[in-house]
Parts: structure tokens; sequence; C-alpha cells
């Protein structure tokens, strides 16, 4: 944390939480101070001239104060709201469940200038128009590289031999691929077909760009999506809870204009 | 508390007024000393409006505020415009809607508003009697009043994608610039949907 009394840095909200009559507790990201909480005083007021500025899913510059428990937030520029976001329910889930995944995984206090970046460009990429169906799975294999969680995808992780081009399995208390043989002996593995190898080493050696142009078929879409979601929720030892809420408004009839891949 | 104190029912009492919220345990300590200081009747009317609030309160079951009566004054009401349902996260809402004498229609409470990353989800929320409601063809009109904020906006998405094929009018709250308010200081959102919103003049 700075020295001064009064300090500059820019800002992702990834929470806030309602506190006393009219303040919110917010929980930012920054890039050189990691995930810290800070209080917004008033902002509950409809007068409040900071309110708008510091919504979840927020990038602005922010000015605080020092306080004695929390820091406070003086001041807040936006400098992307990411509005239309704000207006499609399924972006908008998209854009959470990142923001959660980035709460969840963050110790207090870490600086993680890469976590920070990839979060304001997978925001950035979900309010445009039509997003690729990989957002989220390029953020989730990128957020685990930052974390140190990169899943060994050459490798078995129980017997070291090179993956062969055949179904495998993918093993999250292993941390990557299991070749047949080692089936049984790691506690926690899933089935892992040729192309959803190949998807995932794609996303690990390249950049958005290059992973934006591919096009999944459904199944292989749903088979990615699963497998991460698993291998997440091992290393969280919990749910997503923002994944439920997906999976309830997947269920339920989605208007024309939602895209039809899973993202 | 470093230091209880050794007579147990005044013990008690601060630690149940330290559950309340924003209630801290000097404020705790303060507020039992002053009941002992008062006399008996005025505590016993707390004691027993607690207990009254508690027992007597409940859910109207038509649109879930908080009254004694079921149905509550406003749905039996014979006044009240019945074909719109304003749609509202808490019961303090309504009063608040209330005091601008502006609205004669019914109201439904949801008792909190969808947040993904809590874990609140449609089926935690009075989603489901909303739709019960529906469902006879008197209401023609449902204006969404969820809270301008993320959460209230995931809501208001939500409640359209579920409500979007029953063919009623489904209105949202104006949002944009308060009152007193100032351009220069409304931040973007605010702006941008207050332009979206924009009427004939």
């Amino acid at each position: 944390m700075s020295a001064g009394k009064v300090y500059k840095t820019e800002a992702v909200v990834l929470k806030g939480m309602g506190l006393g009559e009219a303040d919110r507790i917010l929980t930012l990201y920054t890039p050189n101070y990691g995930k810290f909480r800070a209080v917004a005083k008033g902002v509950r007021r409809p007068k409040s001239k900071l309110g708008g500025h510091v919504e979840p899913l927020t990038h602005s510059v922010m000015m605080l104060a020092r306080g004695r428990n929390l820091d406070i937030i003086t001041q807040s520029q936006t400098l992307d709201s990411f509005l239309s976001l704000r207006n499609d329910l399924w972006q908008m889930s998209c854009a959470i469940y990142a923001a959660e995944l980035v709460e969840r995984f963050s110790a207090e206090h870490a600086e993680n200038y890469g976590i920070f970046r990839l979060l304001v460009e997978t925001l950035r990429r979900l309010s445009e128009p039509s997003p690729s169906g990989l957002v989220l799975r390029y953020f989730e294999i990128r957020l685990l590289d930052f974390l140190g969680y990169r899943p060994e995808l050459r490798e078995c992780v129980v017997c070291r031999a090179s993956i062969r081009p055949t179904a495998n399995l993918f093993s999250a208390s292993g941390g990557g691929v299991l070749c047949p043989l080692c089936q049984v002996k790691e506690a926690v593995f899933r089935d892992l077909s040729l192309d959803a190898l190949k998807v995932l080493r794609f996303m690990q050696d390249e950049d958005y760009s290059m992973v934006a142009k591919v096009r999944l078929q459904a199944d292989l879409s749903v088979e990615l999506e699963y497998l991460l979601r698993e291998y997440i929720c091992y290393l969280l030892e919990r749910e997503v809870k923002s994944a439920t809420f997906m999976d309830s408004l997947r269920k339920e009839k989605r208007p024309q204009q939602d895209r039809v891949a899973a993202t | 508390m470093d230091f209880v104190c050794p007579v147990a029912p005044v013990a008690r009492l601060i630690e149940e007024f330290h559950k309340l919220p924003g209630i801290g345990p000097k404020s705790a300590q303060r507020l039992t000393y002053y009941l002992l200081r008062m006399p008996e009747a005025q505590a016993r009317a707390l004691a027993e409006a607690i207990q009254a609030v508690k027992e007597r309160v409940i859910l109207c079951s038509v649109c879930q505020n908080i009254t004694d009566v079921d149905p509550c004054a406003i749905c039996d009401g014979q006044e009240r415009d019945k074909t719109k349902i304003c749609v509202v996260e808490e019961p303090l809402d309504i009063m608040a809607l209330e005091r601008t004498r502006a609205y004669n229609g019914l109201y439904h409470v949801l008792h909190g508003v969808i947040s993904p990353m809590d874990g609140i989800g449609p089926e935690e929320l009075k989603i489901g009697e909303l739709l019960a409601r529906l469902k006879n063809g008197e209401v023609q009109e449902v204006i969404l009043a969820t809270n301008p904020n993320l959460e209230g906006e995931a809501t208001a998405m939500y409640l359209q994608r579920l409500m979007g094929p029953l063919g009623i009018q489904l209105t949202r709250l104006a949002r944009g610039l308060s009152v007193g308010g100032d351009l220069e200081y409304a931040d973007e959102i605010t702006l941008a949907r207050a332009l979206e919103g924009r009427q004939e003049f």
C-alpha cells in the first residue's frame, strides 16, 4: 500500500456490499495493489456524486484516503462502464462470473498485473456485439496460468509420458492430462476428447485474436466448459456461485438475439 | 467484549442488542443501561412491541408485503387499480412509492434481488408468486421498480425474459438524472440511460 495519506489507482469494482444507511463496502481489483476492500461513503443516496461511478464491473481511476480499517474512496473517474454488458442478461452473467473467479482466487493485497489486464480485456470482449463463445474459456485458461495453476497438457501428470493423439483423461487433482494407462492413479478425473485437448493447448499457446476465430460445435463447447469448471471448483474447494445462475439462464428459453454456442 | 458484566440478565441483554445491525458493544451497553433506568411500563411496552411484530406481522399472501391482515390493505383496497402491479425489491420500497401518492396500482415484493455472486438466484425470490398473480388476465401492466444498480438491472432483465411471452405490458421505472443533480457530475451509466429514456417535451 502507498505510504502517503491519499493515493490514486486504477480499479475494477468486483462487488459491493451495503454498509449502514448509505455507504457501501466495495471489493476492488487493482493493477498494483491486487484485491482489497474500500468504503464508498454515501453512495446509496440518490444525490451522491460518487454513486454511479462505483458500480460493480466498472473500470475506473480512483483516489483513496488511508483509513484506520478500510481506505475510503474520495473520487472516481470511470474509464469504461461496459455499458452494453448491462443491457444483456447473458453477457452480464458472464462478466459477473469472471469477476467472481478473480475475487475468489485472489488473496488480499496480492499484486498480479496479468490478472488485472486479463479481467479488463475480458470485460471489454464481453461488451462487444456477438462475443466469441470462447471468451470465458480463454479467460479461465489464462487466469489459471497467472495463478500458477497452469494445467499440464503435454505429458501425463502421473507417468510423464508424452500425451498421444487419442482420447485421454483430464485430472483436476493431478492438474493436467492423464494418459489412459494411469486412469486409476488420480482421485479426480474425467474424459478428455482429442478435440478438447487441442483447443485447450491452442488457448494456452495463442493470443486471444487467434482464439476468437475458432468456432466450436455445441458438445465440444460444453465439454470444455465443464472440464474447466470442475478443475476450478477443485482448486477453490467450492462451487462458483454465478455459474449456477448461468446454468439456470441457459435452461430457460433464450430470446432471439442470444448467441447459440455456450460461452 | 473484554469485560462481561457479572449480572447475568444484564450481560444477556447487552449480548442480544449487540446482535442487531449497526449496534457495537458500546452502543449495546448504553442501550441496556438506559433500559435499566427506564420506567418498567416503558420497558414492558418495548418488549411487547417486539413480540407483537414477530407474532402478528406476516407476509401478504398476494403481494408478499409485510402486513398484519391477509390480504394486505393495498391488495384488498377497492379504490386501487388492479390492472397494474409495481414490482419492488423490499417492503420499504413500497413505503417510499406510496409517499409519492402518484401510484394507485398494486405491488409485489420480491424480498431481495438477483445477485449471482452471492448465490442469490431467482428461486430465492418471490418470483413464482408474482407469476401466479398474472394468470387470471386481470393485470395489464407490470412496472419493474427494482433499484437502478447492477443487481436490480439483472433482476429486471430476468423478469423481462420470464414475462415477455405473457403479452402483458412491461415497463421499467425511468432511470436517469436526479432532481437537483448536475449533468457534469453524473456518471456515464446514468447519462446513457437518461438519453435512452428521453421523451417528448
